[in-house]
């Protein structure tokens, strides 16, 4: 008998709890799952995590009459502190990291971690913008590198590196469109979009100055050639395009799209949300487009990061470089890069620039984590990449579409998205529903109530980064839902039942906004 | 392919289910003759991590690095030190891989950042309100002016001679395109921000007057006097703030009469990055013009339990829902660059922020001294932050390359900022931080002098 060990451990045999129970905790945590308070009723002014010398109080300043005298009311917390904050908050959030992310339209795929260590390195990530271009040579090559990967993928002549994002970038494009019409004193006042189009576009068309006018699709889920056609005049400007389209389908008509634009005097705008799907297969130079925005956040895999950073380069046809946005790189015969600035457009015979899109150069930090991407995959590597993202569709979509409704299933292979309805539910059973399910079966939802055309969409991108075993779980959670929507299964109305929160009152938060965080009073 | 996880037996059976030969059926809509049966031409294969590693390493050794010289860059982005807590934090994959949290139910932790962090700026900017940030600090200036033209419902806006010319230049190519018009006169070297000049230039048409604090030459404007002449026009007031370190030591603009308060927020947390991505920070004052505030804002609720939470919010407002009449063609913000930013200001802290600020500081002071006693060089400010300009008698564009061949990165010339001359080429814009050391100091006053006495014998 061991008399030392007085602790009365011995291995047991678990018990079965009541899953009917409720458990609850005096914290609120419930294990792994840590509630969290905002980081203003965890800090006080006093606390700091960073070690600063003390200021002198005595010292003189030359900060002259708006030197500060109030408090700002800004709490701090120590480094261990910060730290455990940030992470619980972190665990609060699905990712890509913890699974299928297949928000269509959006391009979820796997990032990289080569592309974070290469962003990190100190010639790219500790270099000052208007340092002397003598000392950031390198960075002026990535630049290059990246957009003579992007022309030649496209088919295009020259792009504009400096959009911080796909609507800056639709933007961009359509600035160039504009100015290439000024100079030639063609006032054109109608940009044309289709229904089907992601929001940024007609808001990109007014933000430019255009009247936007909606162009009809047909029944097939593609853009009416013919009433197209006969809408176009000297009033149009431009046609906004999305190909592959929003419903998934690659717009066969393209090049007769684009002839028919230029024939009547206008542009061709590509939206290149969609470009993962095609790259290394089609080349939208080739169908005619002049400018085209390119996602390096979704086709190129630069990380969402919560909503960004994004970066939006714009690939443009022969007429409409010469309007690209200052800064420039141009690439001399010897190889040299150059930086085109205000100062020496001239010099490099960039004369036409519609202007400056924003200061400095453009989202390099994307850049050099898009490249790192490009050259690991290769030319032979992104053609599989948009092969391997169609095939994912089409095989969820056909691993659902005798349970799901597929409104353009009839209209041959989608491209590397599915489109599903909720047509065929039970009453009062929505979209919404499915999307919240899913959650609880531990996938992020699809995009939903997009398409617009659509009632109830449900738009799933599955991207090339992810296997068939998650694609079949996928699938297998989906008929689950598909067929407890269609039975009018009441406990889909509240889900999710296992997530940080259960939904959130949405009205309530836009009625009175609570934007800000607000000490309660006293007492 | 180590990023793709299908083999070719998972291909296979897939393309059975679909019913397609293979992967170029899927693509049977695309034109034969526009269809690419293999690779492109001319472009190399894949290749693997450690190779293309190599190849990135040589492209980032061509950079002459800030930490690898004596650095007194600034002009609206500045090099701090980024505390290591902050890197690992947005390296995390539950916000690095993260969307947008359009269903916040499994995004509280992007949502709760983001309330938090429009709470910091707000508090930074003496501001009632700020939104979940913009793509840099010049598309947020732009943004600020179409806002105060929806609100005023007028289109002049007065952008004060001491504003960055980069952002001056992006208003003026987005004004271009719209019925907006901007009023801006070039500045010149003294050590008077201008405040006088520009508010004689405000009238009954003026939509704003867009003032930066501290301005492009490292100068403080009175911001109070310019508000009570704008206000008293009808007009709103802009601040733009490109240092918001220089906010531990200078009054909030929010307090000093500001109605909308625009900056980049690069400086805490983001890193120089060669110019991006950055982050746009946006606030304004009077909660009643959040309807017109272009971006997205986290707001508070409670879910169906009644336990707190947060979603987006006022999306009436946003592109997806509004289309062509939405306040803004921005579907993103710079979440990640936002989340640099809110974790290295939680490190800081009010105490941390103020000792920061102070630092800076007193190295801008003594490197004013000291660089003062170079012969041939005058400083310009009487008042500054971390920031200050020199007038040479010489143009300051060759003279900061060749300290640049010395290995001493001195400053941004007035001459690259403003190319046209007439005297701004002479004028160099010097920054001091935190990570410079009083040797750094000594080094540039010397190259400087040594440069300059050349310059006296060629």
């Amino acid at each position: 008998m061991n008399q030392i060990n007085q602790s009365g451990w011995k291995p047991g045999t678990p018990i079965a709890a009541d899953h009917g129970g409720d458990y609850p905790t005096v914290t609120g945590n419930k294990a792994l799952m840590l509630e969290e308070p905002l980081l203003f009723e965890l800090g006080t002014a006093e606390t700091c995590g960073v070690d600063l010398p003390a200021p002198d109080p005595k010292a003189s300043n030359r900060l002259g009459p708006m030197a500060r005298e109030s408090d700002i009311g800004l709490p701090g917390l120590s480094e261990p502190e910060t730290v455990r904050h940030y992470t619980r908050l972190s665990r609060q959030n699905y990712a890509i990291d913890l699974g299928l992310f297949p928000l269509g339209s959006c391009t979820m795929k796997h990032n990289p971690r080569l592309n974070e260590k290469v962003a990190r390195m100190p010639g790219f990530a500790d270099v000052h913008p208007l340092q002397p271009v003598d000392t950031v040579r390198g960075a002026l090559g990535v630049i290059n590198e990246l957009a003579h990967w992007l022309i030649e993928l496209t088919g295009m002549h020259g792009v504009a590196m400096s959009p911080k994002a796909g609507a800056h970038g639709e933007l961009c494009g359509m600035l160039c469109i504009r100015a290439a019409l000024e100079a030639r004193r063609d006032v054109r006042q109608v940009v044309l979009v289709p229904e089907s189009a992601h929001g940024t576009n007609p808001a990109t068309a007014a933000f430019a100055g255009y009247e936007v006018e909606d162009i009809p699709a047909g029944a097939d889920g593609r853009v009416d050639l013919q009433a197209l056609k006969a809408r176009l005049g000297p009033d149009v400007a431009a046609v906004m395009i999305t190909n592959p389209n929003t419903c998934g389908l690659f717009e066969r008509d393209m090049k007769a799209i684009s002839d028919a634009v230029h024939a009547a005097g206008g542009f061709v705008y590509c939206d290149g949300a969609n470009f993962n799907a095609i790259m290394g297969r089609v080349r939208p130079g080739d169908l005619g487009v002049d400018a085209m925005h390119i996602n390096l956040h979704k086709t190129f895999s630069t990380p969402h990061g919560g909503g960004g950073p994004g970066s939006g380069p714009v690939v443009l046809s022969e007429p409409l470089c010469p309007y690209g946005p200052l800064p420039f790189t141009a690439r001399m015969e010897d190889g040299t890069v150059h930086l085109v600035e205000e100062e020496n457009a001239d010099q490099f015979g960039h004369t036409h620039s519609f202007g400056r899109m924003t200061a400095f150069h453009g989202q390099m930090g994307m850049f050099t984590r898009a490249l790192a991407y490009i050259l690991s995959h290769g030319v032979d590597g992104l053609r599989q990449a948009s092969g391997d993202a169609v095939l994912n569709a089409n095989y969820l979509l056909r691993s659902l579409d005798d349970v799901l409704d597929a409104p353009f299933g009839d209209a041959g292979h989608c491209m590397h998205e599915a489109l599903l309805s909720d047509h065929g539910f039970a009453e009062g059973m929505t979209t919404l529903d499915v999307a919240k399910g899913l959650i609880d079966e531990g996938f992020h939802p699809m995009t939903m109530y997009f398409p617009l055309v659509v009632h109830g969409a449900m738009l799933v991108e599955p991207t090339e980064t992810e296997s068939k075993a998650t694609l079949d779980q996928f699938i297998a959670a989906m008929r689950s839902l598909a067929e407890r929507a269609k039975a009018g299964d009441e406990t889909l109305k509240t889900a999710p039942h296992h997530a940080p929160r259960a939904r959130l009152d949405e009205a309530h938060a836009a009625r009175k906004p609570v934007l800000a965080y607000q000490e309660v009073a006293n007492g | 392919m180590r990023y793709l996880p299908l083999t070719d037996a998972d291909r296979g059976a897939m393309l059975e289910r679909i019913g397609a030969p293979s992967i170029d059926a899927l693509f049977a809509d695309v034109p034969a003759e526009h269809y690419l049966d293999g690779p492109i031409e001319g472009l190399p294969a894949h290749a693997s991590e450690m190779a293309v590693e190599r190849h990135m390493r040589q492209l980032s050794k061509q950079n002459l690095a800030a930490a690898d010289a004596p650095f007194f860059l600034g002009a609206g982005a500045y090099r701090h030190h980024v505390p290591a807590t902050v890197d690992h934090v947005t390296q995390r994959g539950e916000f690095l891989t993260a969307y947008t949290p359009y269903q916040p139910e499994i995004a509280q932790g992007t949502l709760q950042m983001l309330f938090e962090f429009q709470t910091q700026v707000a508090r930074l900017y003496g501001c009632a309100i700020a939104n979940a940030s913009m793509y840099d600090g010049s598309t947020a200036c732009w943004e600020a002016i179409v806002m105060a033209a929806r609100l005023t419902k007028r289109h002049k806006a007065l952008m004060s001679s001491g504003v960055h010319p980069h952002y001056v230049s992006v208003a003026q190519t987005m004004a271009h395109f719209t019925p907006g018009h901007i009023d801006y006169d070039l500045p010149v070297l003294c050590s008077n921000a201008g405040d006088d000049k520009l508010i004689a230039r405000i009238d009954e048409e003026t939509s704003c007057v867009v003032v930066h604090y501290p301005d492009v030459m490292g100068r403080i404007p009175d911001l109070p006097k310019i508000a009570e002449a704008t206000h008293a026009a009808g007009a709103l007031l802009i601040v733009v703030n490109t240092e918001p370190v220089a906010l531990g030591a200078l009054e909030a603009p929010g307090k000093l009469g500001a109605d909308i308060v625009v900056g980049e927020g690069q400086a805490l947390g983001v890193g120089l990055q060669f110019g991006g991505p950055y982050l746009g920070l946006f606030a304004i004052t009077n909660p009643k013009h959040v309807r017109q505030m272009p971006g997205r804002l986290c707001g508070e609720t409670v879910d169906a339990d009644g336990k707190r939470g947060f979603v987006l919010t006022l999306s009436t407002r946003e592109q997806h829902i509004r289309r062509e009449k939405a306040t803004s063609n921005i579907c993103t913000n710079s979440g990640l660059c936002a989340l640099a930013f809110s974790v290295h200001m939680t490190l800081l802290g009010e105490k941390g922020l103020a000792a920061l600020a102070a630092e800076n500081h007193r190295l801008a002071c003594l490197a004013a001294d000291r660089l003062a006693q170079v012969p041939g060089v005058n400083v310009l400010n009487d008042v500054f932050f971390n920031e200050f300009t020199l007038v040479l008698d010489t143009e300051t564009r060759p003279l900061v390359r060749e300290l640049a061949d010395k290995g001493v990165l001195a400053g941004v010339s007035l001459g690259r900022l403003f190319p046209d001359g007439d005297g701004r080429e002479n004028g160099l814009l010097v920054t001091l931080t935190e990570t410079n050391t009083e040797e750094d100091i000594e080094t540039l006053a010397v190259a400087l002098q040594e440069a300059l006495a050349e310059g006296d014998l060629a």
